[in-house]
């Protein structure tokens, strides 16, 4: 396969960035995108160029660390699909591909397409956290949690944080990451005593990262690898209307009868 | 009070308050629809066209337990800061959007995202510039595109209505609305975490049908003084209408 690639190149924090044009002839079908990069820092280093800079880790799917927009779509065409699990023969010959880093101001770009996202970090140590005692263990499924709860907590905690929802929002907003966060542990028993505090604090964390407002566009939804639902942001934000207005009711003191 | 400061004061509580003030304000256009509708019903023994009744109604609304007019202009009030409110949060977020993504993408795709939802600020500032002009050339009677004379609402109408930009701009502008709300209704529910996936499907045909019923209503009424289908009005005195 021969494609050619306009990819961001950007020397530090502070450099303004560029997109450059490279060719490259010896690309297989059954390379991941990630194994294409490689092949093309090794052409660049072999040229004596300075390689791409870009994330990955775990090269299957779960790590969350590859972050790459790929023709204008957060990971690329392929849906459900995260930059790591894209195949060269979902390509035709002969394309022309755009990559560029995720792009908001919350995720500021590092290095070519590496960009920190230690703001979601941030959201996470806000309230990503159950209360747990000390004690001895206790026996597994003591507490029953009804099916339906248990899955759509796990649905949630399929999030892998790579921020593609960010990426994809026209806004640039982190709702998606946030709500399916708060939503895994606010849906299930152990996390309810924090439940309220949490939507809170996690809310608060992330609108003081700088990440834009919800819009309701859906688009995080369908660029996220792994489909989480936009039903998690609706969740959020009534578990956050409830915070600010309502929770925690103090109920405690005395009473007179008349 | 402190609760409403601190919701404000976050965007999610501003989206609270876009979303709220959307619903008086759709609320509000149920009224107004059903209340148009009266040209349509004829008139009474006296001939004065319904829709002319309605609008003294309006003036004497709540009447004798409010005083005369405090039923409208509460109303008005109502309606007057949830535009207000609704335009403020909007723009202040669309303002915190802008800076959240300094650098825009080469190449940007769209995969979910609907027209009607990313025009909103555009049909938004359409309906903003309208409701101006509307109250402009209805209520006051400052612009004048045909006869106009307070009180006498079907010659106005009709007189308005049957020139054709006249009728064809707010047949426009009708649409531009029906465009905003087919997102704007929906909008409410998920911003209120009031939508889920077991009722999304309802939700949204529901939003769409009240939102193209409302629609239609409100073109009938320029449609139909346009394409010559509405009688005359009967000549009725003045005095017949209490409040002029």
């Amino acid at each position: 396969m021969r494609i050619k690639l306009h990819v961001w190149r950007q020397s530090s924090r502070s450099d303004k960035g560029q997109m450059e044009t490279y060719e490259l002839d010896n690309v297989i079908e059954d390379m991941s995108f990630l194994e294409m990069m490689d092949t093309l820092n090794e052409k660049l280093t072999v040229e004596g160029k300075e390689p791409v800079a870009f994330d990955h880790d775990c090269r299957e799917g779960v790590c969350g660390m590859c972050s790459m927009v790929i023709n204008g779509e957060a990971h690329g065409p392929k849906s459900e699909t995260t930059t790591c699990q894209l195949y060269m023969r979902h390509f035709d010959d002969g394309a022309e591909i755009f990559i560029e880093p995720w792009r908001a101001s919350a995720f500021p770009v590092v290095r070519d397409l590496v960009v920190d996202r230690s703001a979601f970090d941030r959201i996470i140590q806000a309230g990503g956290f159950v209360s747990n005692h000390s004690g001895p263990k206790p026996d597994p499924n003591s507490i029953p949690i009804e099916p339906n709860i248990a899955e759509t907590a796990l649905d949630a905690a399929t999030c892998i944080g790579c921020g593609a929802c960010v990426a994809a929002c026209p806004n640039g907003s982190a709702m998606l990451f946030t709500s399916a966060k708060a939503s895994h542990l606010g849906l299930l028993p152990q996390g309810q005593p924090e439940r309220f505090d949490r939507a809170k604090s996690m809310v608060s964390q992330m609108e003081s990262e700088g990440f834009g407002s919800c819009r309701n566009y859906a688009e995080c939804e369908a660029q996220c690898p792994k489909g989480i639902s936009i039903a998690f942001i609706g969740r959020l934000n009534s578990d956050f209307l409830k915070a600010s207005l309502v929770e925690p009711i103090d109920r405690r003191g005395d009473m007179k009868a008349q | 009070m402190n609760r409403i400061q601190t919701l404000y004061k976050s965007n999610i509580g501003k989206k609270v308050i876009a979303a709220v003030t959307g619903l008086i304000l759709f609320g509000f256009l149920l009224g107004h629809v059903a209340g148009n509708l009266k040209v349509f019903t004829g008139s009474n023994e006296q001939g004065i066209p319904h829709i002319d009744e309605y609008g003294q109604f309006l003036k004497v609304a709540g009447e004798p337990l409010l005083p005369a007019g405090a039923l409208l202009w509460g109303a008005r009030l109502v309606l007057l800061t949830s535009v207000i409110l609704h335009i403020t949060v909007v723009v202040q977020l669309a303002m915190l959007s802008a800076e959240a993504r300094p650098v825009s993408y080469v190449k940007s795709k769209k995969k979910a995202a609907s027209l009607p939802a990313l025009w909103m600020m555009f049909s938004g500032s359409l309906i903003a510039g309208f409701i101006v002009f509307h109250i402009l050339h209805f209520t006051t009677g400052t612009i004048q595109l045909g006869e106009f004379e307070h009180g006498y609402v079907y010659n106005n109408l009709r007189s308005s209505f049957s020139n054709p930009f006249v009728a064809g701009g707010y047949i426009f502008v009708m649409v531009v609305i029906g465009i905003h709300l087919n997102h704007g209704v929906w909008s409410m529910f998920q911003t209120l975490g009031i939508d889920n996936p077991d009722r999304n499907k309802f939700l949204r045909t529901a939003s769409t049908a009240v939102t193209t019923a409302i629609i239609l209503g409100f073109i009938a009424v320029p449609a139909s003084f346009l394409f010559g289908l509405m009688p005359e009005a009967a000549n009725y005195a003045h005095d017949l209408l209490t409040g002029h």
